[in-house]
């Protein structure tokens, strides 16, 4: 698309994208360059000389039972948040868009959670769970589990997921909502006049035509999992116990920030980077063909 | 609704109060939390009915902080985030609505080129660049200082799109008129372009505005001192070690002060968050 009439100015453009590509230079593609080029160098243990490597730093990180363990964590945890955080805010929109008492009242007060960030959705739920004075530990405790997460890998990573999933749920329902009620209203009366009940009217109606919704959700909630919930692991497990929450995310500012490993850590974000665009031109080459089956 | 099903309607109510109450729930105990004694806090089960030092744990934490974890008050804290959570948005909107003016109405060399280079930002997010980043904020002494914490946030290819899209929208016959009349290309963006997008920058800003609020990482690495702490890092900095050391009725108060203006400005400006969110990404 391109507009008919523009404006003519020999300066005058070049100085209106001037904040921007400057502060796109500096802060975006300066260190991404920067990330790039100590990827491919190695620093002796004092910092005080650096050597050019080559690919070493990656076959390093390949070679690297922790990494390839926080691959298959991030892969778990980013499948737990995407899946269960779809699934339970598409029951409530569907829900939410079937009742006519009180829709509204429902809506405001599930998307509260949008306005909490990251990190503090972590604290609340470390608190809620905390192993010697959380409630819901006292409850849990109640039924006879042992709960610990900060000893337990397996609880640790429940804990996380369910602070991320909680958080972002209300954006996933507002989304769904509003897929729901674009869905032309004929096409469900039609089905229902030809005997077609809730339950069939969802599956072979309502949920088909809602794929793109889903399928956009799907790609953002990863890219959630991957990237935003770094508040969410630093204020709680902070990648503990041992390894079990340790997802690329968090290796790389833990290697890069606490360990001081700049080629190591350079490394890992330019795969990080990898991973991102690969995601992006998914989502976009799938968000313009519209996913409808 | 298409047809009249009693128990389904009862079902599907039930399911939306179970969900309310869920998301609820941690909200409910953070506020009783913060208005309990320590010593009530530190009960299992800890009381489930708000207490009586509402008004004294606030106060503690707006003025002192926490005893055991970090000392700084919360009310510099909630300054320092709301610088955060204005400059953010407000310089966003600013250089964006302005590239995309250029972008859409105009054409000069390299016009694709500067199109390209934003539009790249989007796969560059802080989290895959951190160190270099923080190098960069390092050697241009930017550390600790709200420039540093504001204007490399500020970029975005988003709010650039989200303009571009709606400028499309604009009929030609708008900039036509305006050029018939001799209007100069920023008499036309301030008296015909910036009016029509009110409404585009009314739903970014409150965007943005729970985006700058809630920043985390940036933050984390970029204010190390302790004048320069936004609230959210200042709850992270009050949690030093285990259950039993950490004063969470103050952590409580202090996340219940750093929820409170974010999940304002979503209730209050509902419309314009939910028309926001949903164009942004779209």
């Amino acid at each position: 698309m391109e507009k008919r009439v523009v404006f003519r100015s020999a300066w005058l453009p070049y100085a209106l994208v001037a904040p921007q590509i400057a502060i796109t230079l500096v802060f975006f593609f300066w260190p991404a360059a920067q990330a790039v080029w100590y990827s491919f160098q190695m620093q002796d243990a004092f910092g005080l000389k650096t050597q050019f490597v080559g690919l070493a730093n990656y076959a390093a990180l390949f070679k690297d039972g922790n990494y390839l363990a926080s691959f298959k964590v991030t892969a778990q945890f980013s499948v737990l948040v995407a899946f269960s955080g779809i699934a339970i805010s598409l029951l409530f929109a569907t829900m939410a868009d079937r009742v006519l008492r009180g829709a509204m009242a429902y809506k405001t007060l599930l998307i509260w959670p949008y306005a909490v960030a990251p990190a503090i959705a972590g604290v609340l739920w470390a608190f809620l769970f905390a192993p010697s004075i959380g409630i819901v530990t006292y409850v849990i405790k109640g039924w006879g589990i042992n709960w610990n997460w900060i000893l337990d890998g397996d609880q640790a990573m429940l804990l996380i997921v369910v602070a991320s999933v909680w958080k972002q749920i209300s954006y996933n329902f507002l989304f769904f909502l509003a897929g729901l009620q674009s869905i032309p209203k004929p096409l469900i009366e039609a089905a229902a006049i030809d005997g077609a009940g809730p339950m069939r009217r969802f599956w072979t109606i309502v949920f088909p035509l809602l794929s793109p919704t889903t399928f956009f959700l799907l790609v953002v909630n990863i890219v959630y999992a991957f990237f935003e919930t770094f508040g969410v692991i630093d204020a709680t497990t902070q990648g503990g116990p041992g390894q079990s929450t340790n997802i690329l995310v968090y290796k790389v500012y833990h290697d890069g920030i606490k360990a001081g490993d700049l080629g190591g850590s350079s490394t890992q974000s330019v795969i990080l980077m990898i991973i991102v665009i690969a995601l992006t031109v998914v989502q976009f080459r799938y968000v313009e063909k519209k996913v409808q089956y | 609704m298409v047809e009249n099903r009693p128990w389904v309607t009862f079902f599907s109510h039930a399911i939306l109060i179970l969900g309310v109450l869920a998301v609820a729930f941690p909200l409910y105990v953070t506020f009783v939390a913060s208005t309990l004694s320590l010593k009530e806090v530190m009960q299992m089960p800890m009381p489930l009915w708000p207490g009586s030092h509402l008004v004294e744990n606030y106060s503690q934490a707006l003025t002192g902080g926490t005893i055991t974890g970090s000392r700084a008050s919360v009310s510099h804290m909630l300054f320092n985030s709301l610088v955060m959570a204005l400059v953010i948005p407000l310089g966003k909107m600013a250089i964006s609505i302005i590239s995309a003016f250029a972008i859409v109405y105009f054409r000069f060399p390299g016009r694709m080129f500067f199109f390209w280079m934003i539009f790249i930002t989007l796969m560059l997010p802080v989290e895959v660049r951190i160190i270099p980043t923080l190098q960069v904020i390092t050697d241009l002494k930017m550390n600790n200082t709200y420039a540093g914490l504001t204007i490399p946030l500020i970029a975005s290819a988003t709010a650039t799109f989200l303009f571009r899209q709606f400028f499309m929208t604009i009929p030609d016959e708008l900039a036509e008129a305006a050029r018939v009349d001799g209007a100069s290309p920023m008499r036309f963006f301030w008296d015909v372009l910036l009016p029509l997008s009110k409404t585009t920058l009314a739903a970014l800003f409150v965007i943005q505005f729970i985006y700058g609020w809630n920043q985390y990482l940036w933050p984390l690495l970029v204010a190390t001192d302790e004048s320069m702490y936004t609230t959210v890092i200042g709850i992270k900095r009050m949690i030093v070690g285990g259950d039993s050391t950490n004063e969470w009725n103050l952590i409580m108060a202090t996340a219940i002060l750093a929820m409170l203006p974010p999940a304002l400005v979503v209730m209050l400006m509902q419309k314009w968050f939910v028309k926001g969110l949903v164009e942004t990404e779209k």
